[in-house]
Parts: C-alpha cells; sequence; structure tokens
C-alpha cells in the first residue's frame, strides 16, 4: 500500500510569521495562510523538529504554544540571542529575523495531501 | 458615557517617526492619543543623563512635540497620555507647563504626574527588610550585582492614569508606565470599567497590545504580502475604536498609507509573546488563545470574545546594571574570492588579538551580506559572490582591552587581505553596555502617586 509519493514544500508556501525578543530568548509567532493549513502546521511543525531545524542557533530549548483561534503556533526558542538585550554583539539581537529563518523549514506532505490543500 | 472613544497610537519607541503623532492628531477625529517612549535600556541612558543634568532625564523630544500639537489637543480636547517622564517625571511634567504657558494656554492645561515606579533608592531597604529579589531570567539575587545598578523601576499599570483622567488631566506624564495600560486606561475611565472586571481589563490591554508598536500592526514590518502594501511612506498608525461592551475594531485615518487587515494583526498580536495563555501585566493575565477576529471592511478589523484572569500580587520591576564594556568593528571585501578573503582577516585578527593577550567574554564574527541573519541555515555562498561585510564584535569586563579591540581593525586594511574598503567612519566606538534584571517585587510595597499641576 506505502507507494504514496511524497513532496517538499518550504513553510513560506503554508505560513507568514513575526518574530521578537524576551531577554535571551526569541519568539517566533507561525500563522497559517489559509484556515486549512493550520492543522498540518500542528502536525508538521513541532518544538522537536524546530529545535532540530535551527540546530546550533537555539542553545536552550524550543517551547510551542498552540492559538487555534489566530490558526496560529507560537515558539520560544531559548539562549538564541547571545545573551539578549545589551549584552548581544549579534546583529539582530533582537531576533526580528527569526520570523524568517524559520520559514525556511521545509516540510514533507503525500502528493494527494497536497493536491486536497491547493498546494500541488 | 459616550458609546465609541477613539485611541490613537502615536509612537512605536523612543527614534519612532515624529511625524506620526501630528498626523494622528490632525488627520481625523481621536479622544485619545498614547505615546510609547521607553525601551528597557533606555531608563539607564535617561539615569545617565540625569547624573551630569539634573533636569535631563525624560523623553524630550516629547515636550518638542508638545509645543507642535498642544494647541490642536486643547482645541479638539485630546487626551495625551506618555511615559516620556522616563526618570524625571517632574521635570518633564514641568517642561510641558512651560511649553502651555508659551503657547498662551495658561489655565487651559492640567497636567497629570504619576510617580511611583522609580525604586532604585529603595532597593537597599527592600533587601535589609529580607525580600526576595532574584532575576526571572537567570535567578541570580539582587545583591550579587547591586553595586553595579544604574537603575531600576517598576512597571505601572493603568490604575494611576484613571485617577489623572478622573482628575481632569489633558496630558498625563509618568515613567515606567505598562505600554498596554496608556490605551487600557482611556477605556476604563471613559466606559465606567470596574478592575475587578478581568475580561473587560483584558480586552483594554489586548487592544493596547495591538498599538504599542505603532504601525507595526498596519503594514510596518509585515511579512504577509508585503509588496503590495501601499504608500508606506504615508503610512498610517493605528487607532483603537473602543465599544462600551467590550468589542474593539483597529483602524487607521482614512487616506494614509499602509493596511489593516486580519495577517497584519496576528503579526502584531504575535509579537514578543510568551505563553499566550498567560500575558501579564500589572492589571490583568490576558488570555491570548480568546481573542476573535472579524473582518470589519477595508483597513477595519474587529476584535471580541476576550477572556483575562485576576491579576497577580507583584509587579515587574526593570533593574539596569552595568556589565561591561563592548564594541562591534567592520570591514568590506570586494569579489573575487570576497568569502574567503573576510574569513582570512577574521582569523589574522582573532590572532593578533590573542598575541596581544586580551580578555573577553565573548568574541563574535559575523559576514553580513551572507549568513549574519540565518547562520549556517543560510548554507555556503556562491564561489562569486560579490561582497561580504566582516563584522566583528568583542564584549568584556576590561574597558581597556575592547578600545586595544577597536585600534586593530583598521590595520587590517594595509596588513591583511586584499580589495577592503569601508572603514571611512573610523575606528568603532566603545559602548558601556546596561544588562537587564527583570525581577518581580510585592505590589504592597510599592506606592504610585498623582499630582495634577496646571499650567
Amino acid at each position: 500500500m506505502n507507494n504514496e509519493k511524497f513532496s517538499t514544500f518550504e513553510l513560506t508556501k503554508l505560513a507568514h510569521a513575526r518574530s521578537g525578543d524576551k531577554g535571551d530568548t526569541a519568539n517566533v509567532g507561525l500563522i497559517a495562510l489559509r484556515d486549512e493549513f493550520y492543522p498540518v502546521l500542528v502536525r508538521e511543525v513541532t518544538a522537536e523538529k524546530v529545535k532540530e531545524h535551527f540546530g546550533a542557533i537555539v542553545k536552550g530549548e524550543v517551547e510551542r504554544f498552540e492559538l487555534p483561534n489566530l490558526g496560529a503556533l507560537n515558539f520560544l526558542l531559548h539562549e538564541s540571542l547571545g545573551g539578549g538585550g545589551t549584552l548581544s554583539l549579534m546583529t539582530d539581537a533582537q531576533g526580528k529575523t527569526f520570523s524568517t529563518a524559520l520559514l525556511r523549514m521545509k516540510i514533507k506532505l503525500s502528493e494527494n495531501e497536497a493536491r486536497d490543500l491547493g498546494l500541488a | 458615557m459616550k458609546q465609541k472613544i477613539r485611541v490613537a497610537g502615536g509612537q512605536g519607541f523612543w527614534g519612532d517617526l515624529l511625524s506620526a503623532p501630528i498626523d494622528q492628531v490632525r488627520g481625523g477625529q481621536i479622544d485619545y492619543l498614547m505615546l510609547d517612549y521607553l525601551a528597557e535600556v533606555t531608563m539607564s541612558i535617561m539615569q545617565k543623563q540625569r547624573a551630569r543634568n539634573p533636569e535631563a532625564g525624560f523623553a524630550r523630544d516629547f515636550v518638542s512635540l508638545m509645543k507642535e500639537i498642544l494647541p490642536d489637543c486643547v482645541e479638539k480636547d485630546i487626551k495625551v497620555l506618555s511615559n516620556a517622564g522616563g526618570v524625571n517625571v517632574e521635570g518633564c511634567a514641568e517642561a510641558v507647563k512651560q511649553v502651555a504657558n508659551e503657547l498662551g494656554l495658561s489655565g487651559k492645561v492640567k497636567i497629570g504626574v504619576v510617580t511611583g515606579d522609580d525604586v532604585l533608592p529603595r532597593l537597599q531597604e527592600f533587601l535589609d527588610s529580607g525580600i526576595e529579589i532574584n532575576s526571572m531570567d537567570t535567578g541570580e539575587p539582587l545583591a550579587d550585582i547591586l553595586d553595579k545598578v544604574q537603575s531600576a523601576n517598576v512597571y505601572l499599570g493603568a490604575e494611576p492614569l484613571v485617577e489623572a483622567l478622573g482628575k481632569g488631566a489633558q496630558i498625563i506624564v509618568g515613567g515606567r508606565l505598562t505600554d498596554t495600560g496608556l490605551t487600557l486606561a482611556p477605556l476604563m475611565h471613559e466606559f465606567g470599567w470596574s478592575f475587578e472586571n478581568w475580561d473587560q481589563v483584558a480586552t483594554g490591554t489586548i487592544a493596547g497590545h495591538i498599538i504599542e508598536c505603532g504601525a507595526q500592526c498596519s503594514g510596518g514590518n509585515c511579512q504577509f504580502e508585503w509588496q503590495s502594501i501601499p504608500e508606506m511612506e504615508n503610512v498610517g498608525f493605528p487607532i483603537i475604536e473602543a465599544y462600551p461592551d467590550g468589542e474593539f475594531v483597529v483602524t487607521k485615518h482614512d487616506n494614509t498609507g499602509g493596511r489593516i487587515n486580519i495577517p497584519s494583526i496576528k503579526e502584531q498580536l504575535l509579537y514578543e509573546m510568551g505563553d499566550p495563555h498567560e500575558y501579564i501585566t500589572p492589571d490583568v493575565v490576558a488570555d491570548f488563545t480568546t481573542i476573535r477576529l472579524k473582518d470589519d471592511g477595508e483597513n477595519r478589523v474587529r476584535v471580541y470574545g476576550i477572556k483575562g484572569k485576576p491579576k497577580t500580587d507583584f509587579y515587574k520591576v526593570s533593574i539596569a546594571y552595568s556589565a561591561g564594556w563592548k564594541s562591534v568593528g567592520t570591514l568590506v571585501y570586494s569579489y573575487p574570492d570576497a568569502f574567503e578573503k573576510a574569513k582570512a582577516a577574521d582569523r589574522i585578527l582573532r590572532a593578533r588579538l590573542e598575541k596581544l593577550g586580551l580578555k573577553f567574554d565573548t568574541i563574535l564574527t559575523e559576514f553580513v551580506g551572507w549568513s549574519s541573519t540565518h547562520g549556517h541555515l543560510a548554507g555556503e555562498p556562491p564561489k562569486d559572490i560579490p561582497e561580504i561585510q566582516l563584522r566583528v564584535g568583542v564584549r568584556g569586563q576590561s574597558r581597556d582591552d575592547v578600545e586595544r579591540f577597536t585600534k586593530e581593525i583598521a590595520p587590517l586594511i594595509l596588513t591583511g587581505p586584499p580589495a577592503v574598503t569601508g572603514f571611512a567612519g573610523g575606528r568603532p566606538k566603545v559602548e558601556e553596555i546596561m544588562a537587564y534584571f527583570p525581577a518581580l517585587i510585592p505590589k504592597n510595597l510599592i506606592e504610585t502617586k498623582v499630582e495634577i499641576i496646571e499650567a
């Protein structure tokens, strides 16, 4: 049975995002572009996968919160801003571009699902 | 009771568009103008300014702005709420009073002065009486950094602002007032809402969260279809149109640029969000998972359904302390082999710093134009990349060592890889680091004071 074909999609096709800082923690709000994409984000963009995606950029844990009312997920990326605030030497000490760094992440969807979602 | 009030956001941070609050006052009808001037580090900068000059220590931009718009505000009965007072609230209020007198508005302007946020002189007393004050981030006790503290202010909520409005204040200045309280207070005051009705307090708080970053909810920094957002050069700052039943609409003046729609509001709602179930302010614990949004026409989004929970017994106190020195230097390398040249220069620089025996807590190298924002996610740069900016930063406890670092950048021009430029600004500057120590402090220790002075 399992001869289903899969395709890869960058999150830019399914979501938009905004990020900011709280001390040494970056937050990324990931918002589904359409209501029907939200369950896909919940299933595919887990805290573990986000931690893996960012790799060495995030030294601490990744926490995830669900906001079904907004079709959005909020991620907290702990210890990712070089000390945060005025301590940080990073160009992006406020984590403003972490939004687009998350949108680079790729997810795999079956061709059937992608077609149903209007992505293929 | 009014059936509708309009609260306009005029300033998302100290340094935001100077024309925005003027446009908010003149571009259409509003009842209130809220202006946020304080970032976490601002208080320590102001504290230093005041140490040099006892009359300084507040946002002078606010006083210049009042010179421009006070006559409009008086004529149209627009009330202004701001935290421009910084660490010298009385001085700020006095400067506004002087402006009112100079403009011939004597007898027409009541200024509300909200104080009690500054706890710098009381920290030792708190520790002596056995109150535990520990960093919310690291758990470190305050005693460890007490001798390096530069400023300490609790975040005050909307209650003293409502008191000032009740006493007829037209212009309110305070110090470390929460951004959200500046929007919540007019709603509480006009609609007679109770500070015990958590859903109402949460509603006004979330309205405040939406407009506290100015145009960041009306098209600025908006990823959703950013290419088609019209006329950003004439961007309209946001306005909360609030109703007594607990719903509000986010909108902007007609004939302005930018865009307010559900995606732009969602992006701002998630900005700097922690646990969405528990958005804690001095006034309430708001639940962002209860927010409902509805399209209400062009550049109008209706917000409703918001739930809140009782406020906590603590104020957040923001303590700034001196934590060493830092400096950042840059050089630009061109094709061919731009990336290789920048990496070689970084290697040479680091070896020289080590040979000099300089001590730093951190050295950070970034390659601007390739990976300074997305790091390794950017992959390897193409061989023919046209140029790269090498950006090296150091941080440490010794000012001399950081100072010496700044003198090692320019020599790379004649003693490192070729085709390098971008040093016209001279040696990089050394900056003192003001680190931020957030903690909680029992509310019953803090007394806020509201005074009315008349111009």
